[in-house]
């Protein structure tokens, strides 16, 4: 019979904290600059350059640290990790190995089996490196120090997930945390939320831990399910054969589903960590943990509840708009504006959830601003655009943020509710129609849809469809 | 307790520190660093049970900056140096295969 | 009498009182130069356009009152491991052969703020790893007393140049001595500061926990005088520590009644030559006379300095020494295959013998398995060493013993044995071990006409009792003439 394998699986979570400055210098943290633009002596590595840390680095690490049930380590310190590669400046990374900021946390995670909890080893500051790009004209690598020295957080698991599954929901857990936190926006298709998965295989029952591997290279949830299924079968087949399993890094192509070694006889994995002599020691107290403690904001359970008990919108709908922070925050920030709960759910369940699909965009991309669709839901209940009309509007809205109101005047899309404009119209329409009308008068009452649609028509859809049925039914 | 140097260990540590050393600078680095060693190991004669490792001589902590972008383009700078320039950026020899 | 024959603060003095003008002043330093350069060897490179051109604005600037500072218009040579905007920077070392900073070390600004004119980058030991200026990819420096003799090291460059009359005055850094043992050798003033007194920014590192920036000056008061500019408080070093007791000249006092100083007995065994130990025990006569309680003490734990120094020192050097990679600046090997063999290459190529001894001793205490025996034992002892001293300044003010166990050693001697060159440094490295403040002061010459320096070491922060110490010496053997007979 063959044996049964059971896959044990931990991750290495890289987030970029959402600080304006790099952790050691004064360099903007922004994207799209052109190469080398957001750099500096510090952060290129020139030779008497002195690293200051960033202190809102600090503070996002605890409230994440917080947000996991860790244990913050009150006195914690840099070490440098020492390796030469040229998207790393100084050829050592400032990391933290031996007094990490958090220990010993846990997040909850909903499974298909129900709830688990996946341990958290511990979370530390370290600084991201620079970008590499391959020129393959000159057969050379360029390098843009822009994103070198930005701060990261690496999130290190327990080896307590079994499966894909467990692992996505877990990546979801933190990445709900996070966003909560306003720490990152951790996206992972651009690099600011990184996975690196361990793995190993073990048969079921076996007590040890078999051999792993760290996979590098994810960037999206299913390229995560598929190096995990890939590198799953990769150690059994080894182990079916007789082979070993060789502790190694390996690089993931999603394209090719393989993964291959990265090996190479420079890369000794001998980091030579020490305590970075230019920086100080980081002491937390009491009252900065306390101060931290209590600028948490409401994560997602807390939020659910609220929601269900103040603004009775459905679970459904509930359960989609906590799942993502900026969302929530739309959607309160909405509802304050215009009391309406029902109605701005329904925008954002509707042709918001509508237009991301299309636009393959995530809901931290919605641009358009509480405000503008409060402004919108306002002009539906006045009457001055009928809900076909509204859904143009949201559409431009959505795009470019535009103002509704102005919007709805200059493009002349006010609805006409003038009765006297509309009674023309409607005459009109009743005189160039003789059969529909005698449909109606002999008991169609159906036909009254079509002479409706009709006086739309000719009003450019600008008029309210009631008060048009209201003015026919009348004139009949 | 005299310390050996053997060849793989010196071909180790110049993998580390990025040295490519000639054969006889290979054997004049065997030389010095047991020496070295053996010098170094004088500290055992201490006994440090109980002592904290002393990184910094003063218990200062806590230096921060404000999370403020101080710091403009400052490319032309940073590229003034280099070696090898190609569009804003260093050129290295290429990292992939 | 020649404008050379001025201290610093004295030359300022004569320039603010219209006696004398910036540019005469660094024209005449620029003819000692000349003279002398080709034999001495002090400078790596020189800056004379721009001195020049830099001293007509100072003098215009002093003319117009905007400079009042005691070191007003006053020329200075600055080591070449101290980043100067816009001027070569090399570290003596061929791996930075062309670099060019495009900023100035915070202690070079707070000079030129204060009107200093910067004449040249003098040399040095690469990397600052050497005891004697000979391990410079650029050629040895010579002792101004002796051509014959080495200037002393690191910092060999700026302690010739201030003695030879090739400046007024100069910087240094010390990270075990540098700036104490050549201005002990060349017979001028040397002080390293208190860690964390003056900034390090732009000082490129070579053990970060122990490198100190620090004036070589003729005369306690312009030491004085130059800490007093140097020593601020600044943001971008994050070991820099904020202080308000920087008003040193305040310090130049001849008063050393009733001071408790410290004879470690330890600083007078085997090794030290018979004449440095009775000339520096004759400068402590002259400190008892002058009203010091002098004290013989056991200091203990001196000869494990030296094994921990270079454990600590060699470990930050070779992770400080890791960015000089061929790809952002200095020097790149001409031919290669591969990332890797670049860096191999540019590196065996671009770094000389003693700093290529240095980056693997130190890649090896770090290296997985050897980390705890060696670089944390050599932290464990650093507490110690610390702690014994802090023992001592609960009962002295001041520690006083020799700088180095002899006068300087002549050209070639020292770099064949590196253990014997580093025992040269005995004296002087645990000081930078526990963070003190150590100073290097003139008290007179062996038989052969060589300088021997007396150090002074005190607690942290207090500088202000090792000038009051220095400068009633100094009064009292009625000055120190520095460059005025070589």
């Amino acid at each position: 019979m063959a044996k049964q394998y059971e896959t044990v699986i931990g991750l290495e979570v890289h987030v970029e904290l959402a600080t304006k400055t790099k952790i050691f210098c004064g360099c903007s943290t922004a994207f799209g600059g052109e190469p080398n633009t957001h750099t500096c002596p510090v952060c290129t590595g020139m030779p008497g350059s002195l690293p200051v840390l960033n202190k809102q680095v600090v503070e996002y690490a605890i409230a994440v640290g917080l947000a996991a049930n860790c244990e913050i380590t009150r006195y914690c310190k840099f070490d440098r990790k020492n390796y030469f590669y040229p998207d790393n400046p100084q050829n050592y990374q400032i990391s933290q190995l031996y007094l990490p900021i958090c220990r010993n946390g846990w997040v909850e995670v909903d499974t298909p089996d129900g709830s688990k909890k996946i341990g958290i080893h511990e979370i530390h500051m370290e600084e991201d490196a620079g970008k590499l790009i391959h020129d393959d004209w000159e057969e050379v690598s360029l390098v843009d120090y822009n994103r070198s020295g930005v701060p990261l957080i690496e999130i290190v698991s327990e080896p307590d997930m079994r499966n894909a599954d467990e692992v996505i929901a877990y990546l979801e857990k933190l990445r709900l945390l996070i966003q909560y936190l306003g720490a990152s926006d951790c996206k992972l298709q651009e690099g600011s939320m990184r996975a690196d998965v361990n793995l190993s295989v073990r048969e079921v029952g076996a007590e040890e831990f078999g051999t792993r591997t760290e996979m590098k290279n994810l960037n999206s949830f299913k390229a995560i399910a598929r190096a995990i299924e890939g590198e799953r079968e990769r150690q059994i087949d080894l182990l079916e054969a007789g082979k070993e399993v060789i502790q190694e890094t390996r690089r993931w192509d999603d394209a090719k589903e393989c993964s291959y070694a990265m090996r190479s006889k420079e890369d000794a994995q001998d980091y030579r960590y020490f305590p970075d002599p230019d920086l100080v020691p980081v002491w937390i107290d009491d009252e900065w943990l306390e101060r931290i403690q209590a600028a948490q904001p409401e994560f997602r359970t807390e939020k659910m509840a609220r929601y269900r008990e103040e603004f009775g919108i459905p679970d459904y709908d509930i359960e989609i708009i906590t799942g993502s922070k900026h969302m929530a925050d739309i959607f309160e920030e909405t509802t304050a504006l215009c009391n309406q709960p029902k109605k701005v759910s329904n925008w954002l369940m509707g042709e918001t959830l509508r237009l991301l699909k299309e636009k393959e965009l995530d809901p931290e991309d919605i641009r358009f601003s509480p405000k503008h669709l409060a402004e919108l839901i306002a002009l539906v209940d006045e009457k001055a655009i009928n809900t076909n009309v509204a859904k143009e509007v949201f559409e431009v809205m959505f795009e470019e943020d535009i103002e509704p109101r102005s919007y709805v005047e200059e493009k002349g899309l006010k609805a006409v509710n003038d009765e006297g404009a509309l009674r023309k119209t409607v005459e009109e329409v009743i005189a160039a129609n003789p059969q529909s009308v005698a449909d109606y008068k002999s008991g169609k009452e159906k036909a009254i849809g079509f002479l409706v649609g009709q006086t739309m028509k000719a009003m450019q859809g600008k008029a309210d469809p009631g008060t048009v049925n209201k003015l026919l039914k009348e004139l009949l | 307790m005299a310390n050996v140097i053997s060849d793989e260990t010196i071909e180790y540590v110049g993998v580390l520190a990025k040295l490519e050393l000639s054969d006889e600078e290979k054997e004049a680095a065997k030389k010095d660093m047991a020496s070295m060693l053996n010098y170094i190991d004088k500290l055992n004669e201490l006994d440090t049970t109980g002592v904290e490792p002393m990184s910094h001589v003063f218990p200062v902590q806590n230096v921060f900056r404000e999370d403020v972008v101080t710091n403009g383009d400052d490319r032309t700078n940073i590229l003034q140096n280099a070696p090898g320039e190609k569009d804003g950026m260093f050129i290295v020899p290429k990292t992939v295969e | 009498m020649s404008l050379l024959d001025l201290t610093a603060v004295k030359l300022s003095e004569k320039i603010k009182a219209g006696e004398a003008t910036v540019p005469e002043a660094v024209k005449e330093v620029f003819s000692q130069i000349e003279a002398k350069e080709e034999l001495l060897h002090c400078y790596v490179s020189l800056n004379k356009e721009g001195a020049l051109k830099r001293a007509e604005e100072v003098q215009k600037k002093i003319q117009a009152g905007e400079l009042r500072g005691p070191l007003a218009g006053v020329p200075v040579a600055i080591k070449d491991n101290l980043c100067t905007a816009g001027m070569l920077t090399t570290c003596s070392s061929k791996i930075l052969g062309n670099f060019v900073p495009t900023f100035s070390a915070q202690a070079v600004e707070n000079l030129e703020a204060a009107g200093a004119v910067i004449l040249g980058k003098t040399n040095m030991d690469e990397f600052a790893m050497g005891s004697t200026t000979e391990t410079s990819a650029f050629g040895v420096t010579r002792n101004p007393h002796n051509p014959e003799h080495v200037p002393g090291g690191s910092s060999g460059g700026s302690a010739a140049a201030v003695a030879a009359g090739e400046c007024f005055f100069a910087l240094g850094s010390d990270t075990g001595g540098s700036i104490r043992q050549p201005a002990s050798f060349c017979g001028v003033v040397g002080m390293k500061p208190t860690y964390g007194r003056v900034s390090r920014y732009g000082l490129v590192a070579y053990g970060s926990s122990l490198d100190q920036i620090g004036p070589l000056t003729k005369d306690v008061r312009d030491c004085a005088a130059v800490l007093e500019l140097i020593a601020t408080h600044d943001k971008k070093d994050s070991t820099s520590v904020k202080r308000e007791d920087t008003d040193f000249t305040s310090a130049l006092q001849t008063d050393v009644e009733g001071m408790r100083v410290g004879i470690p007995r330890d600083y007078f065994g085997e090794g030290l030559d018979k004449e440095v130990k009775e000339a520096v025990l004759k400068a402590a006569e002259v400190l008892k006379e002058k009203g010091a309680v002098i004290e013989e003490f056991d200091l203990s734990l001196v000869e494990y300095a030296i094994p921990a120094y270079y454990t600590i020192a060699a470990a930050e050097a070779s992770s400080n020494l890791e960015r000089f990679d061929g790809i952002k600046y200095g020097y790149r090997t001409q031919d290669y295959e591969g990332l890797h063999h670049m860096y191999k290459k540019t590196r065996s190529e671009g770094f000389g013998a003693e700093v290529k001894r240095r980056i693997m001793l130190g890649s090896f205490v770090l290296s997985s398995g050897y980390y705890d025996a060696y670089y944390l034992k050599a932290l464990r002892v650093k507490a110690l060493i610390k702690k014994a001293f802090d023992e001592a300044f609960a009962k002295y003010d001041v520690i006083l013993g020799p700088v180095a166990p002899t006068t300087a050693p002549k050209l070639g001697a020292s770099l064949a044995d590196p253990i014997k060159m580093y025992l040269g440094d005995i004296y002087t490295i645990s000081v930078n071990l526990a963070g003190l403040p150590g100073m290097s002061v003139p008290c007179g010459k062996d038989s052969a006409g060589l300088p021997i320096g007396l150090q002074l070491i005190a607690d942290c922060f207090e500088e202000k009792k090792l000038l009051r110490a220095a400068y009633t010496y100094e009064q009292a053997v009625g000055g120190f003439l520095v460059g005025k007979e070589v």
